[in-house]
Protein backbone atom coordinates (compact mmCIF):
# COMPACT_ATOMS: atom_id res chain seq x y z
CA UNK A 1 0.00 0.00 0.00
CA UNK A 2 0.92 3.68 -0.13
CA UNK A 3 2.30 3.77 3.35
CA UNK A 4 5.46 1.75 2.81
CA UNK A 5 6.93 3.51 -0.18
CA UNK A 6 8.35 6.30 1.87
CA UNK A 7 7.58 8.24 4.96
CA UNK A 8 7.07 11.96 5.16
CA UNK A 9 7.74 14.05 8.19
CA UNK A 10 4.93 15.98 9.84
CA UNK A 11 6.93 19.19 9.38
CA UNK A 12 7.11 18.59 5.64
CA UNK A 13 3.35 18.24 5.47
CA UNK A 14 2.77 21.34 7.54
CA UNK A 15 5.18 23.35 5.40
CA UNK A 16 3.41 22.19 2.24
CA UNK A 17 0.03 23.21 3.65
CA UNK A 18 1.39 26.64 4.57
CA UNK A 19 2.87 27.04 1.08
CA UNK A 20 -0.41 26.02 -0.54
CA UNK A 21 -2.15 28.68 1.52
CA UNK A 22 0.34 31.25 0.12
CA UNK A 23 0.24 29.99 -3.45
CA UNK A 24 -3.48 29.40 -3.86
CA UNK A 25 -5.31 30.85 -0.85
CA UNK A 26 -6.67 27.48 0.26
CA UNK A 27 -5.81 27.01 3.92
CA UNK A 28 -5.63 23.37 5.08
CA UNK A 29 -3.27 24.06 7.99
CA UNK A 30 -5.98 23.48 10.59
CA UNK A 31 -7.18 20.20 9.15
CA UNK A 32 -6.65 17.10 11.32
CA UNK A 33 -3.07 16.06 10.71
CA UNK A 34 -3.29 12.27 10.89
CA UNK A 35 -6.04 12.21 8.31
CA UNK A 36 -4.27 14.80 6.14
CA UNK A 37 -1.06 12.78 6.14
CA UNK A 38 -2.96 9.72 4.97
CA UNK A 39 -4.68 11.62 2.19
CA UNK A 40 -1.39 13.09 0.98
CA UNK A 41 0.46 9.75 1.05
CA UNK A 42 -2.44 8.17 -0.79
CA UNK A 43 -2.31 10.82 -3.53
CA UNK A 44 1.48 10.63 -3.86
CA UNK A 45 1.16 6.91 -4.40
CA UNK A 46 -1.88 7.14 -6.66
CA UNK A 47 -0.08 9.57 -8.99
CA UNK A 48 3.27 7.78 -8.80
CA UNK A 49 5.48 10.57 -7.54
CA UNK A 50 9.06 9.47 -6.93
CA UNK A 51 9.44 11.64 -3.87
CA UNK A 52 7.78 14.31 -1.79
CA UNK A 53 9.63 17.17 -3.52
CA UNK A 54 8.39 16.31 -7.00
CA UNK A 55 4.87 16.15 -5.59
CA UNK A 56 5.35 19.54 -3.96
CA UNK A 57 6.74 21.11 -7.13
CA UNK A 58 3.91 19.80 -9.25
CA UNK A 59 1.38 21.43 -6.93
CA UNK A 60 3.34 24.66 -7.00
CA UNK A 61 3.75 24.88 -10.77
CA UNK A 62 0.63 23.23 -12.11
CA UNK A 63 -2.62 24.92 -11.22
CA UNK A 64 -4.70 22.19 -12.80
CA UNK A 65 -2.91 19.60 -10.71
CA UNK A 66 -3.63 21.70 -7.65
CA UNK A 67 -7.36 21.33 -8.38
CA UNK A 68 -6.85 17.60 -8.44
CA UNK A 69 -5.05 17.90 -5.11
CA UNK A 70 -8.05 19.69 -3.58
CA UNK A 71 -10.45 17.12 -4.94
CA UNK A 72 -8.43 14.15 -3.70
CA UNK A 73 -7.34 15.59 -0.35
CA UNK A 74 -10.88 16.43 0.71
CA UNK A 75 -13.08 13.43 1.34
CA UNK A 76 -16.08 13.35 -0.96
CA UNK A 77 -17.54 10.03 0.12
CA UNK A 78 -21.26 10.34 0.77
CA UNK A 79 -24.51 8.51 0.11
CA UNK A 80 -28.24 9.17 -0.02
CA UNK A 81 -30.11 8.90 3.27
CA UNK A 82 -26.87 7.92 5.03
CA UNK A 83 -27.92 7.00 8.61
CA UNK A 84 -31.63 6.50 7.78
CA UNK A 85 -32.58 7.20 11.41
CA UNK A 86 -31.16 10.67 11.05
CA UNK A 87 -33.37 11.39 8.05
CA UNK A 88 -36.35 9.94 9.88
CA UNK A 89 -35.67 12.42 12.66
CA UNK A 90 -35.56 15.27 10.11
CA UNK A 91 -38.99 14.16 8.87
CA UNK A 92 -40.49 13.88 12.33
CA UNK A 93 -38.67 16.35 14.57
CA UNK A 94 -37.55 19.16 12.28
CA UNK A 95 -39.70 19.62 9.18
CA UNK A 96 -43.03 20.00 11.06
CA UNK A 97 -41.43 22.80 13.09
CA UNK A 98 -40.15 24.82 10.15
CA UNK A 99 -43.19 24.16 7.92
CA UNK A 100 -44.92 27.40 8.94
CA UNK A 101 -42.31 29.60 7.23
CA UNK A 102 -43.47 31.14 3.97
CA UNK A 103 -40.02 30.50 2.56
CA UNK A 104 -37.67 27.80 3.83
CA UNK A 105 -33.92 28.13 3.35
CA UNK A 106 -31.64 25.19 4.01
CA UNK A 107 -27.84 25.12 3.83
CA UNK A 108 -25.82 21.98 3.13
CA UNK A 109 -22.28 23.03 4.07
CA UNK A 110 -19.56 20.80 2.62
CA UNK A 111 -22.10 18.92 0.53
CA UNK A 112 -19.54 17.01 -1.59
CA UNK A 113 -21.34 15.39 -4.53
CA UNK A 114 -24.73 16.29 -3.07
CA UNK A 115 -26.39 12.96 -2.31
CA UNK A 116 -27.70 14.34 0.98
CA UNK A 117 -29.02 17.46 -0.73
CA UNK A 118 -31.21 15.30 -2.98
CA UNK A 119 -32.25 13.24 0.04
CA UNK A 120 -33.35 16.47 1.72
CA UNK A 121 -35.21 17.65 -1.39
CA UNK A 122 -37.13 14.37 -1.40
CA UNK A 123 -38.05 14.79 2.29
CA UNK A 124 -39.28 18.32 1.60
CA UNK A 125 -41.30 17.11 -1.36
CA UNK A 126 -42.96 14.40 0.70
CA UNK A 127 -43.75 16.93 3.43
CA UNK A 128 -45.35 19.21 0.82
CA UNK A 129 -42.72 21.90 1.43
CA UNK A 130 -40.40 21.66 -1.54
CA UNK A 131 -42.08 24.34 -3.63
CA UNK A 132 -41.46 26.97 -1.00
CA UNK A 133 -37.95 25.76 -0.16
CA UNK A 134 -34.50 26.54 -1.47
CA UNK A 135 -31.52 24.29 -0.78
CA UNK A 136 -28.11 25.93 -0.81
CA UNK A 137 -25.41 23.36 -1.53
CA UNK A 138 -21.85 24.55 -0.93
CA UNK A 139 -18.43 22.98 -0.99
CA UNK A 140 -14.89 24.33 -1.31
CA UNK A 141 -14.40 22.06 -4.30
CA UNK A 142 -16.00 23.44 -7.50
CA UNK A 143 -15.62 20.10 -9.26
CA UNK A 144 -18.06 18.22 -7.03
CA UNK A 145 -20.65 20.98 -7.32
CA UNK A 146 -21.00 20.19 -11.01
CA UNK A 147 -22.27 16.76 -10.02
CA UNK A 148 -24.76 18.38 -7.64
CA UNK A 149 -26.17 20.66 -10.34
CA UNK A 150 -26.48 17.83 -12.84
CA UNK A 151 -28.15 15.42 -10.43
CA UNK A 152 -26.62 12.42 -12.19
CA UNK A 153 -25.43 9.46 -10.10
CA UNK A 154 -24.38 5.85 -10.72
CA UNK A 155 -27.26 3.41 -11.05
CA UNK A 156 -25.40 0.74 -9.05
CA UNK A 157 -25.90 2.68 -5.80
CA UNK A 158 -29.67 2.92 -6.11
CA UNK A 159 -30.41 -0.39 -4.40
CA UNK A 160 -28.68 0.78 -1.22
CA UNK A 161 -30.20 4.26 -1.47
CA UNK A 162 -33.66 2.80 -1.95
CA UNK A 163 -33.21 0.68 1.22
CA UNK A 164 -31.96 3.72 3.11
CA UNK A 165 -34.92 5.72 1.84
CA UNK A 166 -37.41 3.14 3.10
CA UNK A 167 -35.61 2.94 6.47
CA UNK A 168 -35.84 6.71 6.74
CA UNK A 169 -39.63 6.46 6.60
CA UNK A 170 -40.04 6.83 2.84
CA UNK A 171 -43.35 5.39 1.69
CA UNK A 172 -43.15 5.72 -2.06
CA UNK A 173 -41.30 3.99 -4.83
CA UNK A 174 -37.83 5.53 -4.68
CA UNK A 175 -37.30 4.96 -8.40
CA UNK A 176 -40.06 7.49 -9.12
CA UNK A 177 -37.58 10.22 -8.29
CA UNK A 178 -35.18 9.50 -11.13
CA UNK A 179 -34.93 8.19 -14.64
CA UNK A 180 -32.34 5.54 -15.39
CA UNK A 181 -30.19 5.69 -18.46
CA UNK A 182 -27.56 2.97 -18.98
CA UNK A 183 -25.30 3.08 -15.91
CA UNK A 184 -26.60 6.34 -14.49
CA UNK A 185 -29.72 7.88 -13.09
CA UNK A 186 -30.82 11.47 -13.36
CA UNK A 187 -32.92 12.96 -10.59
CA UNK A 188 -36.18 14.65 -11.55
CA UNK A 189 -36.20 18.26 -12.60
CA UNK A 190 -38.59 19.34 -9.84
CA UNK A 191 -35.90 18.34 -7.31
CA UNK A 192 -32.95 19.86 -9.18
CA UNK A 193 -34.83 23.16 -9.62
CA UNK A 194 -34.85 23.83 -5.88
CA UNK A 195 -31.05 23.61 -5.55
CA UNK A 196 -28.53 26.45 -5.63
CA UNK A 197 -24.83 25.57 -5.68
CA UNK A 198 -21.88 27.74 -4.82
CA UNK A 199 -18.29 27.33 -3.69
CA UNK A 200 -17.83 28.21 -0.05
CA UNK A 201 -14.83 27.53 2.16
CA UNK A 202 -15.60 27.04 5.85
CA UNK A 203 -12.01 28.04 6.65
CA UNK A 204 -12.13 31.50 5.11
CA UNK A 205 -15.61 32.47 3.90
CA UNK A 206 -18.32 34.14 5.97
CA UNK A 207 -22.03 33.97 6.48
CA UNK A 208 -24.10 34.62 3.34
CA UNK A 209 -27.73 34.17 4.40
CA UNK A 210 -30.00 33.21 7.27
CA UNK A 211 -31.35 29.69 7.35
CA UNK A 212 -33.96 27.59 9.10
CA UNK A 213 -31.81 24.48 8.85
CA UNK A 214 -28.08 23.94 8.37
CA UNK A 215 -26.62 20.50 7.70
CA UNK A 216 -22.91 19.83 7.91
CA UNK A 217 -22.33 16.12 8.28
CA UNK A 218 -18.94 14.46 8.48
CA UNK A 219 -17.07 17.60 7.53
CA UNK A 220 -16.00 18.86 10.96
CA UNK A 221 -14.29 15.53 11.69
CA UNK A 222 -11.50 16.68 9.36
CA UNK A 223 -10.96 19.93 11.27
CA UNK A 224 -8.86 20.60 14.33
CA UNK A 225 -10.70 22.07 17.32
CA UNK A 226 -10.01 25.72 16.56
CA UNK A 227 -11.31 25.40 13.03
CA UNK A 228 -14.33 23.46 14.25
CA UNK A 229 -15.02 26.38 16.54
CA UNK A 230 -14.88 28.79 13.65
CA UNK A 231 -17.25 26.71 11.55
CA UNK A 232 -19.76 26.30 14.38
CA UNK A 233 -19.69 30.05 15.03
CA UNK A 234 -20.32 30.64 11.34
CA UNK A 235 -23.30 28.28 11.43
CA UNK A 236 -24.56 30.02 14.55
CA UNK A 237 -24.37 33.38 12.78
CA UNK A 238 -26.21 31.93 9.78
CA UNK A 239 -29.05 30.30 11.68
CA UNK A 240 -32.21 32.10 12.75
CA UNK A 241 -33.44 31.67 16.31
CA UNK A 242 -35.59 28.55 16.31
CA UNK A 243 -33.57 27.11 13.44
CA UNK A 244 -31.82 23.72 13.46
CA UNK A 245 -28.23 22.56 13.12
CA UNK A 246 -27.50 18.97 12.07
CA UNK A 247 -24.07 17.28 12.31
CA UNK A 248 -22.66 13.81 11.56
CA UNK A 249 -23.44 10.87 13.81
CA UNK A 250 -20.08 11.02 15.63
CA UNK A 251 -19.80 14.80 15.82
CA UNK A 252 -20.90 16.95 18.75
CA UNK A 253 -21.37 20.53 19.81
CA UNK A 254 -20.01 19.71 23.26
CA UNK A 255 -16.53 21.10 22.67
CA UNK A 256 -17.78 24.49 21.51
CA UNK A 257 -19.23 27.15 23.86
CA UNK A 258 -22.26 28.07 21.70
CA UNK A 259 -23.87 24.78 22.72
CA UNK A 260 -25.38 26.47 25.78
CA UNK A 261 -27.81 28.30 23.51
CA UNK A 262 -28.80 25.10 21.74
CA UNK A 263 -31.17 22.34 22.69
CA UNK A 264 -30.64 18.76 21.57
CA UNK A 265 -33.60 17.46 19.56
CA UNK A 266 -34.58 13.79 19.20
CA UNK A 267 -31.96 11.04 19.31
CA UNK A 268 -29.77 12.13 16.42
CA UNK A 269 -27.15 14.88 16.17
CA UNK A 270 -29.66 17.71 15.71
CA UNK A 271 -29.82 20.88 17.80
CA UNK A 272 -32.31 23.74 17.92
CA UNK A 273 -31.06 27.30 18.37
CA UNK A 274 -32.86 28.77 21.38
CA UNK A 275 -31.47 32.30 21.43
CA UNK B 1 -14.45 12.92 46.95
CA UNK B 2 -11.15 12.15 45.33
CA UNK B 3 -11.23 12.17 41.58
CA UNK B 4 -9.45 9.53 39.56
CA UNK B 5 -6.57 11.11 37.71
CA UNK B 6 -7.02 10.38 34.05
CA UNK B 7 -3.96 10.24 31.89
CA UNK B 8 -2.58 9.14 28.57
CA UNK B 9 -1.54 5.48 28.43
CA UNK B 10 2.13 4.66 27.92
CA UNK B 11 1.22 1.75 25.70
CA UNK B 12 -1.47 1.28 23.08
CA UNK B 13 -2.83 -2.07 21.93
CA UNK B 14 -4.85 -2.02 18.71
CA UNK B 15 -6.85 -5.18 18.10
CA UNK B 16 -8.32 -5.87 14.70
CA UNK B 17 -10.93 -8.52 14.15
CA UNK B 18 -13.46 -9.72 11.68
CA UNK B 19 -15.59 -12.87 11.53
CA UNK B 20 -15.07 -14.96 14.67
CA UNK B 21 -13.33 -12.28 16.72
CA UNK B 22 -16.16 -11.20 19.00
CA UNK B 23 -16.04 -14.05 21.52
CA UNK B 24 -12.27 -13.67 21.78
CA UNK B 25 -12.75 -10.02 22.74
CA UNK B 26 -15.60 -10.76 25.13
CA UNK B 27 -13.60 -13.21 27.19
CA UNK B 28 -10.46 -11.05 26.98
CA UNK B 29 -11.98 -7.83 28.34
CA UNK B 30 -13.40 -9.74 31.31
CA UNK B 31 -9.84 -10.43 32.49
CA UNK B 32 -8.44 -6.89 32.30
CA UNK B 33 -6.83 -5.66 35.50
CA UNK B 34 -6.64 -2.20 36.94
CA UNK B 35 -2.88 -1.68 37.16
CA UNK B 36 -2.12 -1.82 33.45
CA UNK B 37 -0.80 1.41 31.88
CA UNK B 38 -2.43 0.78 28.55
CA UNK B 39 -5.47 1.39 26.43
CA UNK B 40 -7.10 -0.77 23.81
CA UNK B 41 -8.59 0.24 20.49
CA UNK B 42 -10.79 -2.44 18.95
CA UNK B 43 -11.45 -2.30 15.22
CA UNK B 44 -14.10 -4.78 14.24
CA UNK B 45 -15.54 -5.21 10.77
CA UNK B 46 -19.30 -5.13 10.90
CA UNK B 47 -22.30 -3.94 8.99
CA UNK B 48 -22.72 -0.17 8.92
CA UNK B 49 -26.46 -0.06 9.33
CA UNK B 50 -26.74 -2.58 12.17
CA UNK B 51 -27.98 -1.31 15.50
CA UNK B 52 -24.70 -1.31 17.26
CA UNK B 53 -24.69 -3.49 20.35
CA UNK B 54 -20.95 -4.12 20.31
CA UNK B 55 -20.05 -1.42 22.85
CA UNK B 56 -22.72 -2.30 25.48
CA UNK B 57 -21.95 -5.98 25.01
CA UNK B 58 -18.25 -5.46 25.73
CA UNK B 59 -19.10 -3.11 28.60
CA UNK B 60 -21.22 -5.79 30.24
CA UNK B 61 -18.09 -7.95 30.59
CA UNK B 62 -15.51 -5.55 31.98
CA UNK B 63 -14.85 -2.93 34.64
CA UNK B 64 -12.83 -0.82 32.21
CA UNK B 65 -14.93 1.85 30.51
CA UNK B 66 -15.84 0.84 26.96
CA UNK B 67 -16.35 3.82 24.67
CA UNK B 68 -17.51 3.98 21.09
CA UNK B 69 -15.24 6.65 19.65
CA UNK B 70 -16.63 10.06 18.77
CA UNK B 71 -14.78 12.86 17.02
CA UNK B 72 -12.06 14.46 19.23
CA UNK B 73 -12.48 12.06 22.15
CA UNK B 74 -9.31 12.02 24.25
CA UNK B 75 -7.26 8.80 24.49
CA UNK B 76 -7.21 7.87 28.17
CA UNK B 77 -5.59 5.04 30.09
CA UNK B 78 -7.39 1.76 30.97
CA UNK B 79 -10.14 2.24 28.48
CA UNK B 80 -11.43 0.05 25.68
CA UNK B 81 -12.20 2.15 22.61
CA UNK B 82 -14.42 0.74 19.89
CA UNK B 83 -14.27 1.99 16.30
CA UNK B 84 -17.74 3.12 15.24
CA UNK B 85 -19.25 1.29 12.27
CA UNK B 86 -18.59 3.05 8.97
CA UNK B 87 -15.74 5.31 10.21
CA UNK B 88 -11.98 4.91 10.00
CA UNK B 89 -10.18 5.75 13.24
CA UNK B 90 -6.94 7.74 13.53
CA UNK B 91 -5.08 9.15 16.52
CA UNK B 92 -3.68 12.67 16.52
CA UNK B 93 -0.48 13.97 18.11
CA UNK B 94 -2.45 15.55 20.96
CA UNK B 95 -3.79 12.07 21.86
CA UNK B 96 -7.29 12.68 20.59
CA UNK B 97 -9.09 10.50 18.11
CA UNK B 98 -10.09 11.68 14.69
CA UNK B 99 -12.57 9.95 12.43
CA UNK B 100 -12.60 9.65 8.69
CA UNK B 101 -15.27 8.46 6.25
CA UNK B 102 -12.94 8.21 3.25
CA UNK B 103 -12.85 5.27 0.82
CA UNK B 104 -13.16 1.75 2.18
CA UNK B 105 -9.95 -0.28 2.30
CA UNK B 106 -10.24 -3.96 1.42
CA UNK B 107 -13.98 -3.24 1.35
CA UNK B 108 -13.78 -2.23 5.01
CA UNK B 109 -14.65 0.87 7.00
CA UNK B 110 -13.40 0.89 9.71
CA UNK B 111 -10.17 -0.50 8.26
CA UNK B 112 -7.73 -2.16 10.65
CA UNK B 113 -4.77 -1.05 8.49
CA UNK B 114 -5.46 2.63 9.10
CA UNK B 115 -5.53 2.42 12.88
CA UNK B 116 -2.47 0.14 13.02
CA UNK B 117 -0.58 2.75 10.99
CA UNK B 118 -1.82 5.68 13.02
CA UNK B 119 -0.94 3.93 16.30
CA UNK B 120 2.52 3.17 14.91
CA UNK B 121 3.09 6.83 13.99
CA UNK B 122 2.25 7.98 17.49
CA UNK B 123 3.35 5.17 19.82
CA UNK B 124 6.19 3.56 17.79
CA UNK B 125 7.72 0.77 19.91
CA UNK B 126 4.98 1.23 22.53
CA UNK B 127 2.30 0.15 20.06
CA UNK B 128 1.08 -3.40 19.73
CA UNK B 129 -1.08 -4.62 16.88
CA UNK B 130 -3.02 -7.86 17.33
CA UNK B 131 -4.88 -9.43 14.44
CA UNK B 132 -7.68 -11.83 15.34
CA UNK B 133 -9.87 -14.26 13.43
CA UNK B 134 -11.27 -13.10 10.10
CA UNK B 135 -11.69 -13.74 6.40
CA UNK B 136 -10.38 -10.41 5.16
CA UNK B 137 -7.08 -9.10 3.80
CA UNK B 138 -7.30 -6.02 6.02
CA UNK B 139 -4.69 -5.62 8.75
CA UNK B 140 -1.63 -7.14 7.11
CA UNK B 141 -0.31 -3.93 5.53
CA UNK B 142 -0.89 -2.15 8.81
CA UNK B 143 1.12 -4.75 10.70
CA UNK B 144 4.00 -4.36 8.23
CA UNK B 145 3.94 -0.60 8.79
CA UNK B 146 3.81 -1.08 12.55
CA UNK B 147 6.72 -3.52 12.44
CA UNK B 148 8.79 -1.05 10.39
CA UNK B 149 8.33 1.54 13.11
CA UNK B 150 9.34 -0.66 15.99
CA UNK B 151 5.90 -1.77 17.12
CA UNK B 152 5.00 -5.26 18.33
CA UNK B 153 3.03 -7.52 15.99
CA UNK B 154 0.87 -10.37 17.18
CA UNK B 155 -1.73 -12.63 15.65
CA UNK B 156 -4.25 -14.97 17.16
CA UNK B 157 -3.03 -18.57 16.84
CA UNK B 158 -4.73 -19.66 13.58
CA UNK B 159 -5.37 -23.07 15.18
CA UNK B 160 -7.72 -21.34 17.61
CA UNK B 161 -9.33 -18.98 15.10
CA UNK B 162 -12.83 -19.62 13.82
CA UNK B 163 -11.74 -18.11 10.50
CA UNK B 164 -7.95 -18.44 10.28
CA UNK B 165 -7.44 -16.57 6.98
CA UNK B 166 -6.54 -13.19 8.49
CA UNK B 167 -3.93 -14.38 11.02
CA UNK B 168 -2.51 -16.85 8.47
CA UNK B 169 -2.03 -14.08 5.91
CA UNK B 170 -0.21 -12.01 8.51
CA UNK B 171 2.10 -14.88 9.48
CA UNK B 172 3.02 -15.37 5.82
CA UNK B 173 3.77 -11.72 5.14
CA UNK B 174 4.98 -10.14 8.39
CA UNK B 175 7.72 -11.04 10.85
CA UNK B 176 5.24 -11.67 13.65
CA UNK B 177 6.62 -11.23 17.16
CA UNK B 178 4.19 -13.59 18.80
CA UNK B 179 1.47 -16.02 17.78
CA UNK B 180 -0.81 -15.72 20.73
CA UNK B 181 -3.47 -17.99 22.21
CA UNK B 182 -6.73 -16.09 22.87
CA UNK B 183 -6.52 -16.86 26.60
CA UNK B 184 -3.13 -15.16 26.82
CA UNK B 185 -4.09 -11.81 25.27
CA UNK B 186 -5.44 -10.41 28.55
CA UNK B 187 -2.38 -11.68 30.43
CA UNK B 188 -0.17 -9.87 27.92
CA UNK B 189 -2.14 -6.62 28.20
CA UNK B 190 -2.16 -6.80 32.01
CA UNK B 191 1.63 -7.12 31.93
CA UNK B 192 1.99 -3.67 30.31
CA UNK B 193 2.45 -1.64 33.48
Amino acid sequence: MYSRKFDIKDEEIFQLLRDISDWYGYDFTEYSKASMKRRILRLINLDNFANFNSFRNRIKLDEVYFLRFVEEITVNVTEMFRDPKFFRSLREDVLPNIAHHSFIKIWHAGCATGEEVYSMAILLHEAGLLEKSLLYATDLNAQVLETVSKGIYPLRHMKLYSENYINSGGKFDFSNYYTANYDNVKFSKFLVQRLVTSTHNLVSDGSFNEFQLILCRNVLIYFEKQLQDRAIRLFDASLEVGGYLALGSKEALKYVDVYKRYQHVGKEKIWKKLS
Amino acid sequence: MEKTILSIPSHLVVIGGSAGSLHVMLSMVAQLKSNANVSIVFIMHRKAAADDLLTPLLQSRTKWPVIEISDKDPLLVQTVYVAPADYHVLIEKDFTFSLDVSEKIHFCRPAIDITFESAADLFRHSATGILLSGANADGVEGLIYLKDRGGICMVQDPETAEVPYMPKQAIEKVAIDRVIHPDEIATYINSLI
